[in-house]
């Protein structure tokens, strides 16, 4: 894999509107490292929470290589409470009430939700034919930011 | 819960300032799902105004939404068709994209949140206009197993038991690893300069590993630039200058996106603290 700084975008305009020329071709993981993780977040009436998000992201190895290494990392969070949902205030009683069927919810399928963690990220391994980039050797970690 | 009155919600992709250039973009876009894309406006003249479209309410509940975002292929299309919107606006006008899947039981609700966000919104579409955003990660390349790295000298080979040369084969992989890290070290301080003399803000972002990272180098550094859009050449120069003399090292460029990583209001209600 030797492309020197092509960037994607062969060429740029620079000036006036810019072109915002991905499109269909930027990667997807570029695009969901900023549809998921930022942007502005407002609370909507249905609420999905910003930490389903992030089980979610880590699942697609967005973000860790695997599950095991998010443990390692001390990110479990997922396994303890799945229903600490929603952090914004509700706003009315009906958000409220939405809030909560989601937590009953989100506690009846807290089983299945754990235990799927993992398959799910195996699944998704399974799939891809690029296999983890091998382990180094041990001890280079240190050099990452 | 009847099924009857909700069989749509709406969705929200972005905030803007109302006017022709944005009315004409969104008439352009398709939503999510291939939906009609339309104009929400505040209330009060001058207020900012919502880009939406109608999704299925059905697809869109909470249990429904859990389900979906399991789903990596209705994901993908979502969050597609979510940043096409907002690459179609962004080219025309200023805007602040909103969360994936930031959905309202229907217009008069998502108003109600327009209104009350205005101020905050006002505040980072004036500091947002003319500007984009670039994406640098810096990674170290992985080793060429085709080619490993530095044979073993002759002179030595010769003698040498497979034990041996297998240790002193591993440190001269991993020192030539070592070097590659300073290496990155230096690319990534020469952006930040660059950074320094063009861009407005930085945002890190996490280094991305793994399948959907689509490489095997390690991404070490992983950073959105915010740039005035006349600046984004000479920032873009000084980087592609940044790695030329570092073996090992890849700079990678992308962009021009709107700028998401700068697009974090300030939450009133949850105090996060997180980093970055």
């Amino acid at each position: 894999m030797t492309e020197p700084l092509a960037g994607r975008t062969g060429s740029y305009p620079s000036r006036a509107a810019p072109q915002y020329a991905q499109g269909s071709s930027a990667n997807l993981a570029d695009i969901l490292e900023r549809v998921l993780d930022k942007g502005i977040v407002i609370a909507g009436d249905i609420r999905i929470n910003l930490l389903d998000i992030e089980l979610l992201t880590i699942k697609l190895r967005l973000l860790v290589a695997s599950v095991d290494k998010a443990k390692e990392m001390g990110i479990d969070w997922w396994e303890h409470d799945p229903s600490l949902s929603s952090r914004a205030a509700p706003d009315s009683l009906a958000a409220e009430n939405r809030r909560l069927r989601a937590e009953i919810e989100a506690m009846r399928r807290s089983e299945a939700l754990t235990g799927g963690g993992e398959e799910a990220g195996e699944a998704l391994t399974g799939r891809g034919e690029v296999p983890q980039a091998e382990e180094e050797s041990g001890g280079t970690r240190s050099d990452e930011r | 819960m009847s099924a009857e009155d909700i069989a749509y919600a709406t969705y929200v992709y972005a905030v803007a300032r109302d006017g022709d250039a944005l009315r004409e973009s969104a008439a352009e876009s398709a939503g999510v799902a291939g939906a009609p894309v339309r104009i929400i406006p505040g209330t009060g003249d001058g207020a900012p105004v919502f880009v939406a479209s109608s999704v299925s309410a059905h697809d869109f509940d909470e249990a429904a939404l859990r389900r979906h975002l399991e789903d990596l292929e209705w994901l993908e299309a979502v969050a597609r068709a979510h940043h096409a919107v907002i690459e179609r606006l962004g080219a025309a006008t200023t805007v602040l994209p909103l969360r994936l899947a930031t959905v309202y039981l229907d217009d008069d609700r998502a108003r109600e949140a327009l209104d009350a966000g205005r101020a905050a919104f006002e505040q980072l579409l004036a500091k947002l206009e003319g500007h984009v955003e670039w994406g640098i990660k810096i990674y170290v390349e992985a080793p060429d197993e085709a080619a490993p790295p530095p044979p073993p000298g002759p002179a030595s080979s010769p003698g040498v038991g497979p034990g041996r040369a297998y240790l002193s084969n591993r440190r001269a992989q991993r020192s030539v690893r070592d070097s590659a890290h300073r290496a990155a070290g230096t690319a990534a301080e020469r952006i930040e300069a660059a950074g320094r003399a063009f861009a407005t803000d930085r945002a890190r972002h996490r280094v991305q590993q793994g399948e959907l990272a689509g490489s095997r180098d390690e991404n070490v550094v992983n950073d959105a630039y915010l740039l005035r859009a006349d600046r984004s050449d000479a920032f873009r120069a000084e980087v592609a200058r940044a790695a030329d003399d570092l073996p090992g090292v890849r700079v990678d460029v992308t962009g021009p996106w709107v700028p998401y990583s700068f697009a974090t209001a300030p939450e009133p209600a949850a105090a996060e603290g997180g980093p970055s």
